[in-house]
């Protein structure tokens, strides 16, 4: 009898594991910056280079870091979301114009609204290689303190919105600044 | 003809990508082949985060060649092979490693295999003794042992004999 349930067991552990596997999604790395300060930067503005967007704009509330692309498709499915958060929800939205060029992205914004308290403009993505985004949209949800707590990699839907985004945000409002 | 058009737009968009793309890095850009050999080994050593059966060299990927850059760049200014693999690290986790470090997450991943090569040899071990056991205990009774060595000694007698005529 044990001549086959050894096999057996061993299949059954093996299609567990494939099972598992197969509902992974390997896009979902998971990021080294949760629960580390978010990485200093300074980047010129998107509408107005002579403005800046720099870390120092994040300090003292809680923001979504949204990093985008007006060549990115998935940030436009996302961007009507962000539109209403930044509508209704009063979310404040900062972004990172990753790898694009002034004309496009401010088409682009032109075209679809503009949900961004700020846009820093980061035509050679070196910001966004020290968030460590891989691909856009992603967005970093970033307490009081400067301190990155959440990633959301693509994005936004409005189940990760409901179920983890906005009950992470209510807890970090409530947190001590 | 739409996926035709479809093409010329994609073609056509081209060139406003590739505007913003950072030059890739050249052979000219090593100051001294002994950079060019630590650029190959680490580059050939990192992952790919987009492209992800790719190593950061040879991946085409847009951000692949942003990390080649900043690779270069951090070898120039003085840093450490360790200190380069950190810094990648600190951005996008061990996941950018071949070779991640031996910790408690790593730990199954690392001994895995030689606990399945234990595994393994003690199956084979416990396999091979229970067939010894079985034949020396099951293939001849004593009659047989006896009639065996009859036949033996009859054949060695035989070859004796005959081997005066070879």
């Amino acid at each position: 009898m044990a001549r086959f349930l050894v096999p057996l067991g061993i299949f059954l552990v093996l299609v567990g594991f494939l099972y598992v596997g197969l509902n992974l999604n390997p896009r979902e790395i998971p990021s080294p910056l949760i629960g580390k300060p978010a990485p200093d930067f300074t980047l010129p503005g998107l509408k107005d280079p002579e403005q800046s967007f720099s870390r120092a704009d994040l300090l003292g509330k809680v923001t979504l870091v949204n990093a985008w692309a007006s060549w990115c498709t998935t940030c436009r499915q996302e961007h009507h979301l962000l539109m209403e958060l930044a509508r209704t929800e009063g979310v404040q939205i900062y972004g990172i114009n990753y790898k694009d060029t002034r004309e496009d992205a401010l088409a682009y914004l032109q075209q679809l609204g503009d949900p961004y308290v700020i846009s820093g403009h980061d035509i050679q993505g070196r910001v966004g290689l020290d968030f460590g985004v891989i691909a856009t949209p992603e967005t970093f949800i970033i307490d009081r303190k400067g301190v990155i707590r959440y990633k959301q990699t693509g994005a936004i839907t409005v189940e990760a919105w409901r179920e983890t985004i906005a009950p992470l945000l209510e807890r970090l409002e409530a947190e001590e600044g | 003809m739409r996926i035709l058009l479809l093409f010329l737009a994609l073609f056509a968009s081209m060139p406003a990508l590739a505007i913003v793309e950072q030059a890739d890095v050249m052979p000219a850009d090593f100051d001294n082949p002994e950079q060019k050999a630590r650029f190959r080994a680490l580059t050939e050593e990192l992952r790919c985060t987009v492209c992800q059966n790719q190593n950061i060299a040879d991946s085409h990927a847009s951000l692949a060649r942003d990390v080649r850059r900043q690779v270069l760049n951090l070898i120039k200014q003085g840093k450490s092979d360790e200190e380069v693999v950190d810094y990648l690290v600190a951005r996008y986790g061990d996941f950018v490693r071949y070779r991640p470090p031996f910790d408690a997450r790593t730990a199954v991943l690392w001994l895995g295999p030689f606990v399945f090569l234990l595994v393994g040899l003690w199956a084979l071990l416990a396999f091979i003794r229970r067939r010894n056991r079985e034949q020396t205990a099951s293939v001849l009774d004593a009659e047989e042992q006896v009639a065996l060595q009859k036949a033996l000694n009859a054949l060695k007698d035989h070859d004796a004999s005959a081997g005066g005529d070879k």
